[in-house]
């Protein structure tokens, strides 16, 4: 039940958001996330986007994601 | 797609896995609080792939699986009230109470309509004035904020035809309660992402703080939970438990504010009893007074028998971690997705359906 999906917001209309989910364009709610802007992903959860996902985050978790498994096939 | 692809990669998930055997020199018992973990977990094989040294324990992160049968008695009760819809998530109407279910109830005439979202239940409310539209409140901090938000929309458009029966739980209290009872002794726990991602990461410290256990919040992808699993191994390795967060691009350490401000703007949390476990003070989330012309619960006098327990099913050990789905005599030959008897078998996210659908292996 608390499955959430990325999207990414296409457009902002006040507390509505019309977002792309693969390939699909639907609106949702932001009145959980008003600082959402166009290009953001956001963590979509039964129609309200929950979350805004933080992209240096996201890279900085693939890059240890990475070095964890390099280190250990003896790629480093 | 973005953000899901990247967390997929074979071969980052191959050197992980070696790393994890690697770092793993004893025998430990993890348990993954959320059934969508369990879903991933299984989907993706993660636990055959795991050094057997690590036993991977389902725990009771399934909202419509710890929903007791009385609560859904009461769903049923308020579906065959005159002039009432029941907007529900999926999930809920094959839920069996005590002699029906939802489903029943619309096939012998009440108005039961399947919703995406709460956004849709006020539409229908719009739609529909002279009918009750009755929206059931099921899931944790992740889902509470969203029919929080919903009350607040229709307050502030003044609909008088809208109501929430708040079965809402919270995570924590009922973490401390499986830890409390000593039931199962564990080593490690992988925290709910989704949870996380509104309340934030601290209210997950006390695990390691005050119990000792290693801890990690995790997203759910299959990197997701491996990049998790060796957090914990290393915690329980170096003997260092403390809570860390592995699904730092959602998760931050002071949650969604905004969403914790709507959700007690509309509800304070109360004692609520949890299928196969009982009742846990301060576990669940009830309408404040000033919303109370939305609580289903005091807008209708709700007519109901004392509830009965599904005879053979052990869906509340399972929700425990005590059991497994193997353990239960009911599971596959009578219990299938298909003629589900308890509700972990109904939830797409229950233990039961994820090991039928994706085979956790056979452990009896």
């Amino acid at each position: 039940m608390c499955l959430a999906i990325p999207a990414l917001v296409k457009s902002v209309d006040g507390a509505k958001a019309q977002v792309e989910v693969g390939g699909a364009v639907r609106s949702v709610s932001l009145m959980l996330t008003p600082e959402v802007k166009a290009g953001d992903y956001v963590l979509l959860h039964t129609g309200y986007a929950i979350s805004v996902i933080d992209k240096d985050e996201a890279l900085k978790t693939l890059a240890m994601l990475q070095e964890l498994a390099d280190i250990e096939s003896g790629q480093v | 797609m973005k953000y899901i692809d990247e967390y997929r990669d074979t071969d980052l998930g191959k050197g992980l896995i070696k790393r994890i055997a690697d770092l793993s020199k004893r025998p430990v018992k993890l348990m993954e609080f959320c059934g969508g973990h369990t879903v991933s977990i299984l989907k993706h094989g993660i636990r055959q792939l795991l050094p057997p040294g690590i036993e991977m324990l389902s725990g009771p992160g399934c909202p419509v699986c710890v929903t007791p049968v009385a609560d859904i008695d009461k769903a049923v009760a308020l579906a065959r009230e005159p002039e009432t819809v029941i907007a529900t998530f999926g999930d809920m109407i094959r839920v069996p109470g005590s002699n029906s279910t939802l489903q029943k109830a619309k096939a012998e005439g009440s108005d039961v309509r399947v919703v995406y979202s709460t956004q849709d239940a006020l539409e229908i409310a719009r739609l529909n004035p002279l009918k009750k539209i009755i929206f059931i409140g099921v899931g944790f901090e992740t889902t509470a904020p969203t029919v929080a938000a919903s009350v607040v929309q229709a307050s502030k458009e003044g609909l008088t035809n809208y109501y929430i029966l708040s079965l809402h739980k919270l995570c924590p209290p009922v973490m401390k309660a499986l830890l409390l009872s000593h039931e199962i002794r564990l080593d490690g726990i992988i925290c709910p992402g989704h949870v996380c991602a509104i309340t934030g990461a601290r209210p997950f410290e006390f695990i390691g703080r005050e119990y000792d256990i290693a801890a990690a919040i995790s997203g759910f992808e299959p990197l997701d939970i491996l990049l998790s699993v060796e957090m914990l191994i290393k915690q329980i390795e170096n003997g260092r438990h403390a809570l860390e967060n592995a699904y730092t691009r959602v998760v931050r350490d002071e949650g969604n504010i905004q969403a914790i401000r709507i959700m007690y703007e509309v509800f304070e949390t109360s004692a609520s009893c949890w299928r196969g476990i009982g009742m846990v003070s301060e576990s669940g989330l009830r309408l404040r007074d000033r919303y109370s012309a939305f609580d289903a619960e005091k807008a209708f006098e709700i007519k109901q028998a004392e509830a009965r327990e599904t005879p053979g099913c052990i869906c509340g050990d399972i929700l425990r971690g005590v059991k497994k789905p193997h353990d239960c005599r009911l599971f596959r030959d009578v219990c299938d997705p298909q003629h589900p008897v308890g509700p972990c078998m109904v939830s797409a996210e229950g233990t039961c359906s994820a090991y039928y659908l994706y085979g956790g292996e056979d452990e009896r």
